[in-house]
């Protein structure tokens, strides 16, 4: 049956027909959809692992045992799992292992743009590039083929165009595959000798990758029909782009294998063109490689090397005539995410900014304490850097620092890196206060599992990590439990735990919102004859409170009755609906 | 027959991802090529919102770009405005009148432009308004406004009303499908 699949159930499917028998990974967007829907089958086994490096050697340990295994994560999590990759591409597989990675052209919903195919090249890894559903599907199958043929593990690319677009997919059965395990420690123990000798297979694989690549059907010309005399070379969603423009006008050379990447076969369709576009997103990879062997180009002066591309692009690249559309004068305000009406977070942020605390933040949905009107945020990096950086700025502005800073970091963002940090801060000793905000899921990559949840994948019971007694194990004598609705008790805890002269955690904790068991309470409203429009309610940054005609008015259709305004506002003007 | 193209936008969390799953059960049941592309992550917490919805003999791109929207399907005012350039020129507007405000309105920064559609209508855009959010009420559930919509969207298509009912029951939970075929039918006949 024809079935409309995102790219990214697509892949999950074709990675359980191919006979995947384990995935494990770390969500983050836009992956996160390939180990939800793979975990919908029955016979197989998946799970959430604390952290993409912890996901990817799980991965390799299966393998290892003789079952064809996955991991999946976005482009910034490939490099917490980069120290495994280097050198799984030494030791090869047994039972055939896929490592998907989907990248975020345009950052709809990441803190950079890396392109992962530089560490396809770098770790000398093969890569396919899916373009739709259906290919997602079919490459899966193929990338085991390729990873037991050649003895790799196999990279499968996705971008955010094709994880998140659905396209009509036709299914297929599943096999079985089982290797034997046999112990082989030239093959797995990468010491120094060993590694030594492995070193020139991992080169050799390569020269033979590259000939698989000359002919794979993966790899395909599509001649065009001769109106145009250029050829274009690309790959994935930019291909759609090329084929929505220009059609069958133009001869295209499709790569399905973005690493490593054909030589004769790039030349050979070079030399039928008078000029050759290469339309890649991100960063001149295909380009690079075509100047290296020789083939004239022309990418990356014509084709940004920033966001995403769309039909749109390549229509202006080629200076074909625009589409006509409608114009208004009217000036449109931004809509930007926000935290959710009744979001725990928002208590201990507004805390926080009245105190003007400086605040180093991570990776989540608390990133959106920056936005106005709480503007509560001073740094954001990568997942757990908030920990360690604190660490460093405390160790750098001593007593100046001290008192006055904290980091935040979710429940599952710290299981994920930033108990490493906290080590440190134990261990080196820094006065450093560090708030967990806990609220009992991984959030923004829509409501995952994670070790402090006491749930696995599947919504079973799992094993739980108690957080108090983890920070109280590695070294935090002073660790204390706030509710975030309680914004007096928040307040007195901060400033306490930042006047002592010792690390200290502070667990702030109530589950999101969101959550299917969290049961709204009845929305309030403003009474107008107590509201006096001191706008006191406004710096809260709630989205469900609005300013009209003089006074405070609550959107019920938003509002769940967490009453945390009510205790904000000095003229008591929020009202229960019962009252 | 050449690729149509649907845009549906709105505010994160007003059931855009049901108006569009409900489009694709119908149009690959309908025999078409269809693509549909909207992004997870961010756009959920209370942002902007946009999915896109192509079919035809053959689509190759998922996104819709500036003047090719044959149908603009907006469940807010501002954001059929924010989207109006991806509008072909004759191509059609159907917004729920409900305003829902951003947070640079909500902090008083900025000025929510109320006039909008009738902006639209001056510059020559034909523009479908309906008070969907009472019209879903009317059916049993403040939550049905996407379906209000979707009874709208359909009566610019040939595709049987009754494909449309089966539709619908194949995208929604059992105890929801009375409600929604009374959406759709208040929306189809308002």
């Amino acid at each position: 049956m024809k079935e409309l699949m995102i790219g990214n159930a697509a892949l999950a499917r074709g990675l359980y027909e191919a006979g995947c028998a384990v995935i494990s990974s770390y969500p983050g967007t836009p992956s996160t959809e390939i180990t939800e829907e793979f975990a919908k089958f029955n016979d197989v086994y998946c799970e959430w692992a604390p952290n993409e490096k912890v996901a990817t050697e799980t991965s390799f340990g299966a393998s290892l045992r003789g079952k064809r295994s996955a991991c999946c994560m976005k482009h910034v999590g490939l490099n917490v799992a980069a120290d495994p990759l280097f050198t799984m591409s030494y030791t090869g597989v047994n039972a055939g292992m896929i490592i998907c990675v989907a990248d975020d052209p345009g950052m709809h919903s990441s803190q950079n743009e890396q392109d992962s195919r530089h560490y396809a090249v770098a770790a000398k890894v093969p890569m396919l590039e899916p373009s739709d559903s259906q290919e997602a599907l079919d490459f899966a199958k193929a990338a085991y083929e390729i990873s037991e043929t050649f003895d790799t593990p196999v990279f499968i690319k996705m971008c955010t165009r094709v994880a998140h677009s659905q396209s009509i997919v036709e299914k297929g059965e599943r096999v079985e595959v089982t290797k034997e395990y046999v112990k082989n420690p030239k093959k797995y123990i990468m010491a120094p000798a060993n590694a030594i000798a492995r070193h020139p297979f991992v080169e050799e694989r390569t020269q033979k990758l590259t000939e698989y690549a000359e002919t794979s059907p993966l790899n395909r010309i599509e001649e065009g029909m001769g109106e145009y005399d250029f050829g274009i070379i690309t790959s994935s969603t930019s291909y759609q782009y090329v084929k929505e423009v220009f059609g069958d006008k133009v001869s295209v050379l499709k790569l399905g294998i973005v690493n490593p990447l054909p030589v004769k076969l790039i030349r050979d369709f070079a030399d039928k063109a008078k000029k050759v576009y290469v339309i890649e997103e991100l960063d001149p990879i295909i380009e690079t490689h075509c100047k290296t062997i020789g083939v004239d180009v022309i990418g990356k002066e014509k084709f940004s090397l920033l966001g995403e591309f769309s039909q749109k692009t390549i229509s202006q690249a080629f200076e074909l005539e625009a589409k006509e559309s409608t114009v208004l004068d009217a000036k449109i305000p931004v809509r930007p995410p926000m935290m959710c009406a009744g979001c725990p977070h928002r208590g201990m942020y507004y805390v926080l900014a009245k105190n003007k605390i400086t605040v180093l933040g991570d990776i989540g949905c608390y990133t959106l304490g920056s936005m106005p009107p709480l503007n509560a945020l001073d740094m954001t990096l990568c997942m757990g850097a908030s920990v360690s950086g604190l660490h460093g700025y405390n160790k750098a502005g001593a007593e100046e620092t001290e008192g006055k800073t904290v980091c935040v970091i979710g429940d599952s963002t710290f299981m994920h890196s930033g108990v490493t940090g906290l080590i440190n801060i134990a261990y080196n000793q820094s006065n450093s206060t560090v708030i967990i905000l806990d609220n009992s899921i991984t959030g923004m990559t829509g409501h995952q599992q994670n070790p402090t949840t006491g749930k696995n994948i599947k919504g079973d019971p799992a094993g739980k990590v108690d957080l108090e007694s983890l920070c109280r194990s590695v070294g935090i004598n002073s660790v204390r439990v706030v509710d975030p609705y309680n914004l007096e008790e928040c307040e007195k805890t901060v400033k306490e735990e930042l006047a002592k002269n010792e690390p200290s955690v502070i667990i702030s904790r109530r589950p999101c919102v969101l959550l299917k068991y969290v049961k709204p309470k009845k929305p309030l409203r403003v009474n107008p004859d107590k509201c006096r429009g001191c706008k006191k309610c406004m710096t809260f940054g709630c989205p469900a409170i609005s300013f009209r005609d003089k006074h405070a008015v609550v959107d019920n259709t938003l509002c769940i009755g967490c009453g945390v305004c009510a205790g904000l506002c000095p003229f008591n003007a929020f009202e229960s609906e019962e009252e | 027959m050449e690729t149509k193209n649907i845009m549906i936008v709105g505010v994160g969390g007003q059931g855009s991802l049901l108006a569009s799953k409900l489009l694709g059960r119908l149009l690959v049941d309908e025999g078409f090529d269809v693509k549909v592309s909207e992004v997870h992550g961010m756009s959920q917490r209370g942002g902007s919102v946009v999915t896109y919805v192509k079919f035809g003999d053959k689509v190759y791109s998922p996104v819709i770009e500036e003047g090719e929207a044959d149908f603009i399907v907006s469940f807010e005012k501002l954001e059929a405005a924010r989207y109006i350039k991806n509008l072909k020129k004759d191509g059609t507007v159907i917004v729920n009148t409900q305003q829902i405000d951003p947070m640079p309105v909500i902090i008083g920064s900025e000025k929510y432009p109320e006039t909008v559609l009738d902006e639209m209508q001056t510059k020559g855009v034909k523009v479908d308004a309906v008070d969907a959010l009472s019209l879903a009420s009317e059916a049993g559930s403040s939550k049905a406004c996407n379906i209000v919509l979707m009874g709208k969207l359909a009566k610019y298509f040939d595709i049987p009303y009754e494909k449309w009912e089966d539709a619908i029951a194949k995208c929604v939970k059992p105890a929801f499908i009375d409600i929604n075929k009374k959406a759709f039918e208040l929306g189809y006949n308002n």
